[in-house]
């Protein structure tokens, strides 16, 4: 296996998970401790964690779109406090490292998120999902480079544990973005997160099929897209990437670590296969083992 | 109470069995594949199954995700499922033949929960959801419990789904076989004859929620294997949620399929 360094965290291979694609807890009652000994990503990331518990949005939350699908969950979550009391405890018996993803519509939000989360010494990183509208502005925290960059400084000083900024592919200008985060003192950057789509009902005209009415495109239907994305991101911040998007084999992840990511998060293929990582990581491994990890398909970075 | 029932766990990650048997039963499909070493299923559990090959391509570029299915039967290293091609992902599980490749996850979700109370089991199903009945009934009769069956079928062409129970009262929307009507109406007539009973019960959404409110009016207890559309069958993607009576949602993969009816207000209509 081809250990990685990861803002100070040794990580054994370059697999994670996206967050919100793929539950260790529910994944544990499926499975057994069967997960534990052949746990498929080499950090696992949370799903998003509010302040307060969220049951998420009405269904239908899910379309099969051509070569993908669309969701629109809405971040159901225990809550803060759930999350410390119920969750936390379980996760931490993982075998890897822990990167808890948090989002608020508020920087107050956030920073009571980020606080409460950095006395605990079982969260190792923490990611900040930005895909949410400011309740001041209307507009995504993260599409705005200037509210962005106002959001990350004040949250900065609040924690010494690797803080991650989730990008949204839902902007004019990603690379500004990255560049914001950077500069705010974030410890890395991932994306991309899931590509705003709509489903037209099939049967009902002029209706949605989504009981949210727009949801978030994934699969391999979004690789292409995302590799420009990570590609021009990388070659403009000089802090890591966790580079995702219908990564489904080695070869896609190696175009990941190529395009210049650390690491790569495998999201909706945990759909289709739960040890989808497992299979990624190896078939990785042995392309590595192949080129010599000097030429042709090498980690990046 | 409902929130845990039979549970077998599940390999970690998904699994490549070969298809053994095709046979068509009517206008349904019933699959068998070799699970050399697969643990045994509860009855009301279910696999999230694809084709090894050439899953994708077809209408609108689909299927991507794979497909959830009840077990049929289960024995002998050996799976069934039952299936109707309706849309491009059964289209492409129905033209499966022996040799095949069948990717499969599972067994998933908890199952079907013994009669309580004394109660004797009786079976509703509608259409393709006879299948998670058949492996239920087959168990209920191999302990020498009575378990008769209900089943609705639209049609003289889907009727043959029948034979998967045994003695089974049928109805049909066209009146071809049995009862020219609906299953509900047998199962009205059944527990004005007798009510010391669980209903256990699969089918579409408007007739498991005549049978959950049915059952409820009459204080009846009802066991519903629910279906929904789902990515991935274990409580990772969040998109099979049901409302439940009491506020919020539960995921119907890991804390279902099958649902105490009193759980629910009604059952949803997708």
């Amino acid at each position: 296996m081809t250990a990685v360094d990861f803002c100070g965290l040794r990580l054994a291979h370059p697999v994670v998970n996206g967050s919100g694609t793929f539950d260790a807890i529910a994944a544990r009652r499926v499975f057994g401790d069967a997960l534990l000994d052949r746990f498929p990503f080499s950090a696992f990331v949370s799903k998003t964690i509010t302040i307060e518990p969220r049951d998420g949005n009405p269904p239908p939350r899910l379309y099969e779109a051509p070569a993908g699908m669309i969701n629109s969950i809405g971040l159901p979550n225990k809550g803060l406090r759930g999350y410390l009391r119920d969750e936390l405890p379980e996760l931490a018996a993982l075998p890897v490292a822990l990167i808890t993803n948090v989002m608020g519509s508020t920087s107050d939000e956030l920073a009571e998120l980020v606080s409460a989360l950095d006395e605990r010494d079982e969260v190792d990183a923490l990611e900040l999902n930005v895909s949410c509208p400011n309740v001041r502005t209307g507009l995504d925290i993260g599409a705005d480079p200037r509210e962005l960059h106002a959001v990350v400084t004040r949250l900065r000083p609040l924690t010494a544990k690797p803080l991650i900024v989730k990008l949204t592919p839902n902007t004019a200008d990603v690379v500004a973005v990255a560049r914001a985060a950077e500069d705010a003192g974030a410890d890395a950057v991932s994306l991309i997160n899931t590509l705003r789509a709509y489903a037209p009902h099939p049967t009902r005209a002029g209706a949605a099929w989504l009981g949210n009415a727009t949801g978030g495109l994934s699969g391999p239907a979004v690789r292409a897209v995302a590799l420009a994305q990570v590609r021009e991101v990388a070659a403009r911040v000089s802090i890591p990437v966790i580079g995702m998007g219908g990564v489904q084999t080695g070869l896609h992840a190696a175009s990941m670590l190529e395009a210049g990511a650390t690491l790569v998060a495998v999201g909706t293929e945990n759909f289709r296969d739960p040890a989808a990582g497992t299979r990624i990581s190896r078939e990785l491994d042995d392309l590595f083992a192949k080129s010599g990890g000097k030429s042709g398909r090498t980690p990046g970075p | 109470m409902g929130l845990s029932g039979p549970r077998t766990l599940a390999p970690f990650g998904r699994r490549t069995l070969q298809v053994v048997e095709r046979r068509e039963v009517g206008a349904y499909v019933v699959l068998a594949a070799a699970d050399p070493g697969g643990p045994m299923p509860r009855a009301g559990q279910f696999y999230m199954l694809a084709a090894a090959e050439q899953w994708g391509g077809r209408t609108d570029e689909r299927p991507f995700l794979p497909r959830a299915f009840s077990v049929l039967r289960a024995g002998g290293g050996r799976l069934e499922f039952m299936l109707e091609a309706v849309g491009p992902g059964t289209e492409r599980l129905a033209e499966l033949a022996p040799g095949d490749g069948l990717h499969v996850t599972g067994p998933l979700g908890v199952g079907f929960g013994d009669p309580h109370d004394g109660r004797r089991a009786l079976l509703c199903g509608g259409g393709v959801g006879t299948a998670p009945l058949a492996i239920w009934q087959d168990e209920l009769l191999a302990r020498g419990e009575p378990a008769p069956a209900l089943l609705g079928f639209r049609d003289a062409a889907h009727a043959p789904g029948a034979g998967l129970l045994q003695n089974a009262r049928v109805a049909t929307d066209d009146g071809s076989h049995g009862h020219h009507g609906l299953v509900t109406d047998l199962l009205a007539t059944e527990l004005d004859a007798e009510d010391h009973v669980v209903v256990y019960a699969c089918g579409p959404p408007p007739m498991l929620e005549s049978v959950r409110a049915m059952c409820e009016q009459r204080g009846v207890p009802s066991r519903l294997a629910l279906e929904s559309g789902m990515a991935c069958g274990f409580g990772a993607c969040f998109g099979c949620v049901v409302a439940l009576r009491a506020g919020g949602y539960l995921r119907l993969c890991v804390d279902g399929p099958v649902l105490n009816g009193e759980l629910l207000a009604e059952v949803p209509a997708h």
